[in-house]
């Protein structure tokens, strides 16, 4: 079978794919480790400099930019709102997938389309108004409570539950006694780990990155991480080295995440492509 | 996972040894409980999705001004964007800059995801590379881009100037901003829908190719005449995925202008997504953004609309 070996042609497609994708991160490095006027010369330097960590502390302890409580506001906001997710999609997933009840492919059917509407783009003016009367503009819970609506994640572990919990285990589990909670707990929970999984790294990658919506409701003096650049970037948009070291900061923990979870990564997006 | 485990027999002597209370309860836990299930799904949708969903129809047939009073519109609002030459700039922009990203963007995902398909060493490895941009930060990434595309030192034009191109302004004039904004997304998202086209051409029977290959259909005839037309409902999701992701297009723009919502001197690369934005949190005119919100929404449902017949036809009737 020849076709699935790669020609000469294919391999050469393939780095170059692995060249522009690592560039820019590459990129980020080399200005984040040297001075200002490295970023704008002519011609560019190609190598990273010595300048990395007074970079870092540099941006970590500007003033205005607020990048240690960017950092920690963005880690709280995406875990509460990755568990939460999980939680509420497991549940509404196993609902779907395991058990009877009137109206449930209605349901199901409300769930998909929800998944088709940019709430977040339509709905911000009415959001951003109730956020105000409430008083909860510039604190965290106006940005987690918005993102706990997450068609995507129900639709998702009602696909896994229904391929990895067989409707005769629960049946037999209902014989024995246990309450559904109970079977939720002890049966699903531990068969549909690899969708939580999934899910769970999805959710925080998103929530990490979102932009819009946290600029809305929060303000300078209380930002997620992306605020904090976008602060740097409006005010000091050349000082190069030091919005650099920010980004550069800012995906750090996202690039762990991958480099620790890669395999499911790209298992669990393959795997959701193919159900979807 | 076996249920054989269970002896039937202990399963039945259970049933009946319950006593009465417990048996009610349990009918109400078979009964309720479901729907105490999906409920907290189905209560956030109602205030985070449905409430503001309708709430922005309601605002959109309201005036506001800036002391606070409001006064009925009617259509008013719509009939005025539809003659704001802003509002259609930021969707000609709009359109323009998902049609520059999207369409190489599905050529290069379809070739790089046949390239992935073939057998070869350090397989997960070079997934993880082509992924790695969809694991940056999208903000971290436009300020990376747009010092590259900077007109005086960035590295764009400094390689377009070892071919004796002039240095372009590539913020500074429309079609250059779309194609420097197209490429961030393209940077992002290409890699990703690789994959997901990846996962859809695994699924295709290998018997398949193997009846042309004896058929004698050459690689290249294989890929569009089997690869392509059974890859369809991958597409569609791929193809409806970017039409939502590109129709909203925010943040990319907003970064490549310093995080202002203008999106240039003359707004060449305005989005609607951000026409929206200023005119709500800047202008503070909730009803004409509201207005301009559900204009958004109706654009995507053209897009999506659109795509779908393409994306039919692509692969035949069949």
């Amino acid at each position: 079978m020849t076709m699935w070996k790669p020609s000469v042609l294919t391999k050469v497609l393939l780095g170059l794919a692995i060249f522009l994708s690592a560039f820019p991160l590459y990129w980020m490095l080399v200005i984040a480790s040297r001075t200002n006027s490295d970023a704008v010369a002519s011609p560019p330097r190609f190598l990273p400099g010595g300048n990395l960590g007074q970079n870092i502390i540099a941006v970590l302890e500007h003033p205005e930019a607020k990048f240690v409580a960017g950092l920690t506001n963005s880690f709280i906001v995406a875990s509460v709102v990755t568990i939460s997710v999980i939680l509420i999609s497991t549940l509404a997933g196993f609902a779907f997938a395991n058990l009877n009840f009137r109206g449930r492919n209605a349901l199901l059917l409300l769930v998909l389309l929800t998944m088709a509407v940019p709430l977040q783009q339509m709905g911000v003016v009415p959001l951003y108004r109730v956020m105000v009367s409430l008083d909860w503009t510039g604190t965290l819970k106006a940005v987690i409570l918005p993102y706990l609506l997450n068609g995507f994640g129900v639709f998702l572990m009602t696909q896994y539950t229904r391929q990895s919990v067989p409707m005769e285990l629960v049946e037999a589990a209902r014989v024995d006694g246990a309450s559904t909670l109970r079977i939720w707990w002890n049966i699903v929970l531990p068969a549909v780990r690899p969708g939580m999984a999934v899910l769970g790294i999805n959710t925080f990658m998103l929530m990490w990155n979102d932009y819009m919506w946290p600029l809305i409701v929060l303000n300078q003096d209380n930002p997620t991480v992306q605020i904090a650049i976008n602060s740097l970037n409006a005010r000091y948009s050349t000082e190069y080295s030091l919005i650099f070291a920010g980004t550069a900061l800012s995906i750090i923990p996202l690039i762990a995440v991958f480099v620790a979870f890669g395999r499911q990564i790209v298992g669990g997006l393959m795997e959701g492509a193919v159900k979807a | 996972m076996s249920i054989d485990t269970l002896p039937r027999a202990t399963r039945s002597d259970n049933r009946r040894a319950r006593p009465p209370g417990r048996r009610w309860r349990s009918r109400l836990d078979i009964k309720a409980m479901p729907y105490a299930l999906v409920s907290p799904y189905f209560l956030l949708f109602a205030a985070f999705g449905l409430f503001p969903l309708a709430f922005t129809l309601y605002y959109s047939l309201y005036d506001y001004d800036l002391t606070g009073t409001t006064e009925w519109a009617g259509l008013g609002n719509y009939t005025a964007l539809l003659g704001d030459d802003d509002f259609w700039r930021a969707t000609v922009n709009t359109v323009a800059m998902f049609l520059i990203a999207t369409v190489p963007q599905m050529l290069l995902a379809l070739f790089l995801a046949n390239a992935l398909n073939k057998r070869m060493r350090f397989r997960l490895a070079i997934r993880m590379s082509v992924l790695l941009p969809l694991v940056t930060s999208v903000v971290a990434v436009a300020v990376v881009f747009t010092q590259l595309f900077a007109r005086d030192w960035g590295l764009v034009n400094w390689l377009l100037g070892m071919f004796g191109v002039e240095n372009t302004n590539w913020r500074a004039e429309r079609v250059p901003s779309w194609i420097a904004i197209a490429t961030m997304v393209d940077w992002r998202w290409t890699g990703y829908n690789a994959i997901i086209f990846l996962a859809g051409m695994q699924t295709i029977p290998r018997d398949l190719y193997e009846a042309a290959s004896i058929d004698g259909a050459s690689q290249r005839r294989q890929f569009w005449q089997i690869t392509l037309p059974m890859l369809r409902p991958t597409m569609i999701f791929v193809v409806l995925n970017s039409t939502i992701g590109g129709l909203t297009l925010f943040s990319e723009p907003m970064t490549f202008y310093n995080g202002n919502p203008d999106g240039g001197s003359q707004g060449q690369f305005q989005t609607v997504a951000m026409f929206v934005y200023k005119e709500a949190f800047r202008e503070f005119d909730y009803g004409y953004a509201s207005a301009a919100a559900w204009l958004l929404f109706l654009l995507i449902l053209i897009g999506a609309a659109i795509n779908f017949l393409f994306v039919r036809r692509i692969g035949g009737t069949r």
